[in-house]
């Protein structure tokens, strides 16, 4: 018992400290954001910086929920936790309240709950525990297929509440399957399938594809005294192809307008100020406005008088840009790295499969939640609105990325005794 | 097996790390290289607030107001900030038709989408009462207070003039205006613009995005404060220019008294004139066609712009020159020979005196021939063009024949004939005193204005010398605003020559036989002569006087257009004028009556 007691006194203090960090800071910057000099109250649950107050006290207690649960819980209790969540994408598809266009929430009294945050935990728990199994290969197409499922599900859930950002955010788990061992081919496939993507939606198909059959027209002289190396030249070319067709088809007539719109936009292919442009230029104004040392608290003119839109939420980076300048954006993306650093750490040095994997989840998806919010607002990545871990105002997300954390850090703080 | 994959973190670091690395250059890029959304945040956050000052206020010579400012109000629009809203409502409010608000909004914003612009201007105290209180229901649109110019006596509009807004013209070549700002369009508005309006002030403020104030930045530091206009003092005296227009109503004509120590003008009358409130505010635009389109043109002033034969008044003229150049002397005696030029019955003039008193056209006729073909030649020609030259050069020196700087725009200069001009006329050699004989009686080729047989009577009042007439007394807050204004004058005629002329003058009014006994006041030495103005209508009706004799305080020119004899009605209108100002009232109202009655046109605009 007594050895216990130490492993569980234990925790990664510095994980904890940076959260603390990020989420103080992430709470000044929804003050500033909204701040008014007729509300000077803090605890006024009338404002957002108010009610971010509750959702942090709230998190401090889920927290030590967390903390004081024992370890094997997770583990043991991980494929009822994913099928609860994947209910509550059901519920929430039957019962849930529509806003800003998106079917996302449970309201429970006055405020609502967004199970698509919560649905991240349940897929990271199942796929934990299903790819941490000693005997799961990676290799075996039945391995993928399942991890695949296992992530899909939820993701389609939530693509079916409009919420298509949410459901992006589970392509994060392509990378723990990578560090597990998925062929880093597939990976490349993936990075060469967005280059063509992107490249299918500015250049005309048909000069794609006669690009393409030159390249293969190429690599069929270099390589063709290489065994059967014309049949997977053919095979990548059509395959190649037949992708850009389809993004083409897609972007065509599957997309909606608001979707091809936004995409085209990032593109520089529009650049409508007033209409889906307005969002990120405003931002990058803001952004750009702040300088190297910013304008000071409370000093930012543009998120303040609402010219950037959803500047507690989604554009909450914008405030750390005006703020606090070049210097703050620095350090915040910084700060943000040594978390994704340590956490990778952490992974690693986990004796079980589980938690591993786990840990891995964790980073991935914090990575992908950084690098698209903050890359949308300043125009490095589309606007799809997910939240900033830590830093935007939002009950659910805030709960949702404190409790993911915080079972990584319990089953860390209980790695010696965890298999 | 699975060790084997932990080489793969490296990988993923790498990827956070490019990302990461790519964020902060980005961002370094947008914070501190690309300054331009600074820029852009400035103009999403900063609005420029005009301070309007008020425009300064005219006073007459004895402290009178003469223009003054009103409140008004004009709505303004920025385009881009209108949203949705009860369109019915808000043109029921303004009295407008939808087709309207859709043309004004358009203009709008086809000056700017982004800055504001008047939608409706003056706006009446109805209309801004019940704007003030609903105007948070139209975004976009405010109300931006401004001052109209008001005139409390219908008097004197040629010489005040007015103000409008500024035009395109006007924004592109002086930046300080604005669209929608005021200027000075004509008289002491339009000359003495930059004294008057002030200058405006600026207020930094920061908005909203729904263009809502939030404070002004940075505590104020970029503001200035807007300077009222400076009051001004003009040398008019309200009450006689009010009564020299009661004179000259339903007549065509002009009067200018100047005051000759000082060549500050007492009163200019420009008949028909109008009342100058006609030109102010929204009724400005449709009075101003109205007053355009007059047969009798009243926005025309002819004491500065009507170019009159000067008629007999330029004998005196003749007859200074004539005795300084030594053509002839005060003794000089002509007979009233009527074959050389038309006369009227008269004693023989013994002498110059008695020649101005009598006005006798062939004896001037002569004078001037002495001055044109002195002889000095065998060529009529060439005598004649050296003539000319020299009269030339006294005539100018005299205020005739150029602008004399007065303090208001479009001052005409009038026609003293040169060598030159009639060389262009008539060729070179081709013309001797016989082809311009008319000059000598004040025909011909000579014109002038009204406003240089004012400032002649002035010269010959001060003996030989006179200052620019003109109408600024004082800026106040300032000493000598115009020093071009206390520059003398000289002519080029001993004063001794000028005493002969002041008496033939006397003689004129005060002595049997004079041309114009109707210009006599009882204890007043007046001292004038009248001019009868042939031209293709009826005579114009001239005279010219300064009073009292000696230490003279009021010098005046009448024209009346084609009412006769100069005797007859311009020289009663200047001995009341004179009478007004020198005591105030004027005792001979028989004599006033006549005038009153005295009705030739009718304005059709009034």
């Amino acid at each position: 018992m007594k050895r216990n007691d130490t492993i569980r006194s234990s925790p990664d203090w510095v994980v904890i400290i940076l959260y603390i960090v990020l989420v103080m800071l992430g709470w000044m910057n929804i003050y500033a954001a909204v701040y008014d000099e007729s509300h000077p109250s803090i605890l006024d649950l009338s404002t957002s910086y108010g009610k971010q107050l509750l959702w942090i006290l709230t998190s401090g207690v889920l927290i030590l929920a967390v903390m004081f649960t024992d370890a094997k819980f997770f583990p043991a209790f991980s494929y009822v936790l994913y099928g609860l969540t994947l209910a509550l994408l059901v519920a929430v598809l039957l019962v849930g309240k529509e806003v800003a266009g998106s079917k996302s929430w449970i309201s429970i009294g006055s405020f609502g709950l967004q199970p698509a945050e919560f649905a991240k935990i349940g897929a990271t728990l199942a796929l934990a525990r299903y790819l941490g199994d000693l005997h799961i290969k990676m290799q075996s197409p039945r391995t993928r297929f399942i991890s695949g499922i296992l992530i899909a599900a939820p993701a389609i859930l939530i693509f079916l509440q409009n919420d298509t950002g949410s459901a992006l955010v589970f392509m994060a788990f392509l990378l723990v399957l990578y560090r597990e061992g998925l062929s880093g081919n597939i990976l490349l496939i993936g990075l060469l399938a967005i280059f063509l993507f992107i490249i299918s939606l500015l250049v005309d198909k048909y000069f794609i594809i006669g690009a393409m059959a030159g390249l293969a027209l190429f690599a069929w002289l270099m390589f063709r005294r290489v065994k059967r190396s014309l049949p997977l030249i053919l095979l990548l070319l059509v395959g190649a192809s037949g992708f850009v067709y389809s993004v083409d088809y897609a972007f065509n007539n599957i997309l909606e307008d608001h979707q091809r719109t936004r995409i085209n936009v990032l593109l520089g292919k529009e650049t409508d100020l007033r209409g889906a442009g307005y969002n990120v230029n405003q931002s990058k104004i803001a952004i750009g406005s702040g300088g190297f040392f910013g304008k000071g608290f409370l000093q930012g003119t543009q998120t303040k008088y609402d010219f950037v839109p959803e500047q507690s939420t989604d554009f909450i980076f914008c405030t750390v840009g005006e703020e606090w300048g070049f210097l703050g954006t620095t350090v915040v993306i910084g700060l943000f790295i040594f978390l994704l650093f340590r956490l990778l750490r952490m992974a690693e040095r986990q004796r079980s499969s589980f938690s591993r994997i786990y840990g891995y989840s964790v980073a991935s998806i914090l990575f992908f939640h950084i690098a698209v919010n903050i890359g949308m607002t300043i125009g490095l990545a589309p606007v799809i609105g997910i939240p900033l871990p830590f830093f935007s105002y939002g009950g659910s997300s805030l709960w949702a990325f404190s409790i993911l954390l915080f079972i990584f850090i319990r089953l860390d703080a209980n790695r010696l005794i965890m298999l | 097996m699975k060790i084997v994959y932990s080489n793969r973190r490296y990988i993923i670091s790498a990827a956070m790390l490019i990302v990461g690395f790519t964020y902060v250059i980005r961002l370094f890029y947008l914070q501190v290289i690309d300054d331009s959304y600074v820029l852009s945040a400035q103009s999403n956050t900063l609005r420029n607030i005009t301070m309007y000052p008020a425009r300064g206020l005219v006073y007459d010579r004895k402290g009178e107001l003469l223009v003054y400012n009103e409140a008004a109000y004009d709505l303004m629009v920025t385009p881009r900030q209108v949203k949705e809203m009860d369109t019915s409502a808000f043109c029921g409010l303004l009295g407008i038709t939808r087709e309207e608000f859709v043309t004004r909004l358009e203009k709008a914003r086809k000056y700017s989408p982004y800055k504001a612009s008047p939608f409706i201007t003056q706006l009446t105290k109805n209309q801004f009462g019940y704007l003030e209180e609903k105007l948070f229901h139209f975004p976009g649109f405010f109300v931006q207070a401004r001052t109209l110019r008001q005139y409390p006596q219908p008097i004197a509009a040629h010489v005040l003039g007015y103000v409008g807004e500024v035009t395109q013209g006007i924004i592109d070549r002086q930046p300080y205006y604005k669209r929608g700002d005021y200027i000075g369009i004509a008289g002491i508005e339009r000359t003495y613009e930059e004294i008057l309006r002030g200058r405006k002030g600026s207020r930094l403020v920061m908005v909203d995005v729904f263009n809502r104030e939030k404070g002004s930045y940075q505590e104020g530091k970029y503001d200035t404060m807007a300077h009222k206009g400076s009051d001004i003092i003009l040398s008019l005296d309200a009450e006689l220019q009010a009564y020299g227009e009661l004179l000259m109503k339903y007549k065509k004509g002009s009067i200018v008294a100047i005051e000759p120590a000082t060549g500050e003008i007492l009163a200019m009358v420009s008949s028909p004139g109008y009342d100058p409130n006609l030109l102010v505010g929204r009724v400005r635009g449709g009075n101003y066609k109205l007053l355009l389109d007059d047969s009798l043109k009243p926005l025309f002033n002819r004491a500065l712009m009507a170019n009159y034969s000067p008629g007999s008044i330029f004998k005196i003229v003749q007859a200074l020159i004539g005795m300084q150049v030594g053509v002839i002397d005060e003794f000089s005696a002509f007979p009233c020979n009527k074959g050389l030029v038309n006369c009227h019955n008269h004693p023989y003039p013994s002498d110059i005196k008695k020649a101005i008193q009598y006005s006798c056209n062939p004896y001037f006729y002569m004078v001037y021939k002495r001055l044109i073909q002195p002889g000095k030649y065998p060529s009529i020609f060439r005598d004649s063009e050296e003539g000319v030259r020299i009269w030339h050069d006294y005539v100018v020196r005299l205020g005739m024949g150029h602008q004399l700087g007065i303090d208001l725009p479009s001052e005409k200069p009038g026609m003293i004939p040169d060598v030159n001009f009639y060389n262009r006329w008539y060729g070179e050699h081709r013309w001797a005193f016989s082809t311009i004989y008319s000059n000598g009686i004040g025909q011909g080729e000579v014109q002038v204005v009204p406003l240089q047989m004012a400032n002649l009577a002035a010269l010959i009042a001060n003996r030989g010398y006179y200052y620019p007439p003109h109408f600024l007394k004082e800026v106040k807050g300032e000493k000598f605003p115009r020093p071009e204004y206390s520059k003398r004058h000289e002519s080029n005629i001993d004063r001794h020559y000028f005493e002969i002329i002041v008496d033939a003058m006397r003689a004129v009014v005060e002595e049997p036989g004079g041309t114009a006994s109707r210009a006599r006041i009882p204890g007043i030495t007046v001292c004038g002569k009248t001019g009868t103005v042939e031209n293709p209508g009826e005579d114009h009706s001239g005279f010219f006087a300064f009073a009292p004799m000696e230490k003279p305080g009021i010098a005046v020119a009448v024209y009346v257009e084609n009412a006769g004899f100069g005797g007859t009605w311009a020289a009663p209108i200047a001995s009341l004028m004179i009478e007004k100002y020198l005591t105030g009232n004027v005792a001979d109202t028989l004599k006033e009556q006549r005038i009153l009655d005295f009705k030739m046109v009718g304005l059709e605009t009034q």
